[in-house]
Order: C-alpha cells, then structure tokens, then sequence
C-alpha cells in the first residue's frame, strides 16, 4: 500500500514533428499532455528559412518573381500575381484587360489546385484514404493545364509586372472549359465519400472551434476565418485584377470548427470553376502586356525579335532592371488560397526595393495553432493542422 | 472614415504623438512616437468609430543612413467593420531599440514581433514570449539590418570551411580521389 503513495502523475512532453507526415511540411510541435489532453502546444518553425525578404532587397524588381513561386509552392502562380500586383500599384502601373482575365482566370485554376491538395491531405491526416486518389485525378489535370500555359507545373512564373509572359492558346481554353464543365460533378464525387462518412464527422463537427471575435483577434485570413462566420475576402473588399467584373459568393460558415472551414473550402472550389468559366466566356481581345509604362514593363516578344530598340530595352530590363523607381511605401494584399497575402515594399527610388516584407497567411495560423489544439485531444492536433491549411515554405519564407 | 478624421481625433487624443502624415497611392500612413503607442493601439482597437480590428502586418524598417532615428516599425491595420485602413510607422531609437508590445491588443502581433526582434533585434516591452522565431536560437546578429551582410559576417569564409578541406586532405590518404578518376 505504501508503494501506491509514491505513485505520481504527471505530464508528458511529447515532440511532434519536424518529419511528421500530417505536419504537411517541417512544422514542429512540442506538445505537453496530460493523459490525452492537450495541455500546452508550442510550435517551431524556421526549418525553411530561406531569407527571402533578404535576397529581394539584393535583386531588381522583375528578378525577384521566380521566389516568390517558392514561398507556397503549391499555389505559385497566386503568389506571383500578389506580388506583381504591389509592385504595379508601387509604379502606378495598369493593366490590359486581358491580362487582368488572364489572371484572374489562372489564379482561380491555382485556388483549385491547392484546395484539392488541402483536401486530399487534410482527409488522409483523418483516415479517409480514398479522396487523395480522387483529388489528384482532377489536379493532375490542372497541372498539365499549366505546363501547357507556361511550361512548368510548379513554379510557373508566369505573370510579369504589367501583364502576363505570353498569351493564352485556344488549345489551352477549350481543354480548360471543359475542365469547368465537368468538375462540379468531381466536386459532388468527394462529397458523397466524406460529408456524410459517420468516422468524418465524428472526427471534424466540434473540433478545434474559434469564435469570430477571436478568429480576427488572432489575425486568421481565408477560409479560416470564413469558416468562424467573419465576412471578409479580399477579393470583395480590395478587388483586384478582373475580381470586381466577375459575379461569385464568399460562402461563410458559422460554428468555426474543422467541418466549417472544410465547408468553406468545398464550396470556394465551386465559386473558383464559376470565375473561371465566366472569365472565359468574357475573355477580351488585344494585348497581354501594357504599352504605358515602357520604361519599366517588358516590349512584346515579336518587336524583341525584329526591333533593335526594343530588343536593347528588353536585354537591360532583364539584366539591370528598372533604373529608377518611385520613391515610397505601399501594402497590397491578395486573396490566395490560404488567407490573405501580403506585400509591403518600401521604396527608395532605386532599381531595388528598399525593404520587401511578405506577409505571409501561413505564418500567422501556425501561431493560432496553440488556441486551436490545447484543451483538445492529440489525435486532433493533425484536423487542426489540416483545416488552417498550412504550407511552411510560405510560413518560414 | 476619411484618414483626416482619423489623424484629428488622434492629435486630440494624444497631443503631440503625431510627428507627420502621409499619403502615397491613396494609402494614408501615419508617423508616431513610441512612447504611447499602446494607448494608442487600444484607442483604436476599441473605439467603435475605428474598429481597427485586424492587424494586417507588422515588420520592421532599418532606415540605416536615410533617416533618423534609424528603425520603423509598421503596423498595417485594417477594419472589417468600417473598411477602412491606415499605416502606423513608430519610430525607434538605434540605442534603444525598444517600444511597447501591442501583443495583448492583437495577439496576432505575438508572432510579428518576435519576427522582428529575430530580425532586427528591437525588442517589445512586455511581449509574453520574446525568443527568435526563424533564426536559431544561437544565431548571432540580426540579418535583415541594412549592416548584415548577404555573404555572412564581413565576407568571412564560412567557419566549417576549414574542417573540411582538412577532412579532405585526410581522404587522399586512402586514395579514395583516385578511384573517383577512373
């Protein structure tokens, strides 16, 4: 009996990751439990640091795009356009209003590419094994789309400031309108595997809730926040590029848990083949590249084969870059799939920015994860890391 | 609410915290003093005319020999509510390199403020966790300061460099560099 007395509880550290499959990426959490509670959650981050703000302050303008396909490389060609986008409003630069279908069209198919990524995985973390198949069938086709727009399926590097690289084949449309077609029915598909599987349910109704207030408090963006009911979209509230000529619904949840923030998802995926469609079917003639501001957009590619001027201009804007840039700071956010991206460029009106920060969505729900996870259960910690849908390339920049 | 309105309650509120205003690309930006910044903050998180409910960014500046003092610290504020936006750019001293945390305002800016401290070494007041976040935790310096340079400290060689070419030389004993030549 005296032997019981010495007998203590007390809590366990366990570390979770760097190279755990469900942390999509090298996320660690040191998680100090009780039991199976979750007492106390501290994540690290860093093991990504690549130091792009500090590489962007050493490069032109138009050198810097290819990093920016590598802060979320599952959605680059978003991130491209973000930064593209400060960069024009820095220069007061507009765009053809085919580039800005053009983009806004690509930015969509990207939204689509990553949810079906998030979905895929985020199901597979729970136990739902078939979805993942089911998903990458239909971001296969995304994929071979965009190496078929721009040669690569990644990291694209497609749009430029001022416009897009080059301009989109009739080839490219069709496939991609039929693509529009079909897949609200693949939509339906996933749904009919996991918004009524018992184990789904079970495993994502109540789970890692966070109220609006809080949701905001904590800096949550995208469907993160959506999914507590908080109204705010870039998209709306900032439009850029085509987003204010075009007619699509931000779906809004309303608990704020694991199933809301899927919700959300779902139905962005169905919005997102929407936008594309109409920008298809509304897509302008005329140029991909704007003439106004030549002293800092590139020349069109058949005057750089046949014009000594504009092949001159080209080879300096590639190499040196813009000169002389207008003095100032500017903060321009984008929509991407994980929240709200955004970029803040200070400068000091030479050819390179003075500061570039990236402020990035990523980042800032990794640090609510601890709100998310604590008090709960260790088998939830992988849905919550699912549903703020996380990249740490983008998180550790 | 038209940015002008913001600057003018805030002047009345707070006499002579606001150095000078701005406005480039129809974005307005405010310059301020450090030292009420958080009384500053709540005003504006909690009075409903401002709303400034979500803080969109927070990063450092290192104005090395463009301005003085030498470091901003920019807070990019938005209102769900009103829509509307504003810039704080808060002035920072370069010997000492301190302001008040507004972590317990938007405990989103916990994480941005560790950032800039890992990157900049400008410390918050009463910050709950201040520990470098991306670097690690021995790292020496502060590399996004205009004075860090790109190719590590005062183009050094990287310390390491040593130990390998020494290893290597250890390798051609046995020879195993002939091998790779066949």
């Amino acid at each position: 009996m005296d032997e019981t007395k010495e007998l203590k509880t007390r809590e366990m550290v366990i570390n979770m990751g760097p190279q755990h499959p469900s942390t999509h990426g090298v996320l660690r959490l040191r998680l100090e439990v009780s039991g199976e509670t979750i007492v106390k959650c501290t994540p690290y981050v860093g093991y990504l640091h690549r130091g792009t703000e500090k590489l962007a302050e050493s490069m032109t303008y138009l050198q810097s795009i290819p990093l920016m396909d590598r802060l979320d490389y599952i959605s680059s060609m978003t991130n491209d356009v973000g930064y593209c986008l400060a960069v024009e409003r820095l220069f007061d630069i507009g765009l053809p209003l085919r580039a800005k279908y053009i983009r806004t069209m690509v930015s969509e198919m990207s939204r689509i590419s990553s949810h079906l990524l998030w979905l895929a995985t985020h199901a597979l973390d729970i136990g739902a094994m078939t979805v993942f198949l089911y998903a990458f069938r239909e971001r296969e086709r995304i994929l071979e789309l965009f190496e078929q727009l721009c040669g690569a399926r990644l990291t694209v590097t497609y749009p430029r400031i001022g416009g897009v690289r080059n301009d989109v084949s009739q080839e490219f449309i069709d496939t991609l309108y039929q693509f529009t077609e079909e897949f609200p029915d693949k939509i339906k598909e996933y749904e009919t595997l996991i918004n009524v599987n018992r184990i789904w349910l079970k495993r994502t109704i109540g789970i890692g809730i966070i109220s609006a207030e809080e949701a905001v408090n904590y800096g949550l963006t995208g469907a993160a926040l959506r999914g507590s009911g908080v109204d705010y979209d870039v998209r709306k509230h900032f439009p850029y590029d085509a987003y204010s000529l075009v007619k699509f619904d931000v779906p809004i949840g309303k608990n704020g848990d694991v199933y809301d923030r899927y919700l959300c998802r779902m139905e962005e995926m169905r919005q997102s083949n929407s936008i594309i469609k109409q920008c298809i079917e509304a897509l302008p003639t005329g140029p991909i590249m704007t003439s106004d501001s030549p002293k800092f957009t590139l020349p069109p590619k058949d005057k750089v084969l046949n014009n000594m001027e504009s092949l001159i201009h080209h080879f300096t804007l590639i190499t040196k870059g813009p000169m002389t840039a207008p003095a100032g700071e500017v903060y321009v956010a984008t929509e991407v799939p994980k929240g709200e991206l955004g970029f803040y460029i200070v400068s000091d009106g030479t050819g390179r920015p003075y500061r570039m920060r990236i402020r990035s969505p990523s980042f800032i729900h990794v640090a609510a994860l601890p709100r998310l996870c604590e008090g709960g259960f260790i088998a939830d910690v992988v849905a919550n890391i699912g549903s703020i849908d996380v990249v740490l390339g983008e998180c550790d920049r | 609410m038209e940015p002008s309105q913001i600057v003018k309650i805030l002047d009345g509120g707070f006499a002579g915290e606001v150095i000078a205003t701005s406005e480039f690309r129809g974005q307005p930006g405010i310059t301020l003093k450090k030292d009420r910044l958080l009384d500053i903050a709540r005003c504006l998180h909690d009075t409903p005319e401002f709303k400034f409910d979500l803080l969109r960014d927070l990063c450092g500046v290192d104005y090395k020999k463009m301005k003085k003092p030498r470091f901003e610290v920019v807070y990019n504020l938005y209102s769900i509510t009103h829509r509307h936006t504003i810039r704080l750019n808060v002035q920072v001293d370069e010997k000492q390199p301190s302001l008040p945390s507004v972590a317990g305002v938007w405990k989103t800016a916990d994480w941005h403020e560790r950032e800039c401290f890992d990157m900049y070494g400008i410390t918050f007041d009463g910050h709950p966790d201040l520990r470098r976040i991306l670097m690690p935790e021995d790292w020496e310096g502060y590399p996004l300061r205009k004075d860090y340079p790109m190719a590590g400290p005062d183009d050094e060689e990287w310390a390491g460099f040593k130990e390998v070419l020494k290893k290597a030389e250890e390798f051609k004993k046995f020879g195993w560099h002939l091998n790779e030549r066949k």
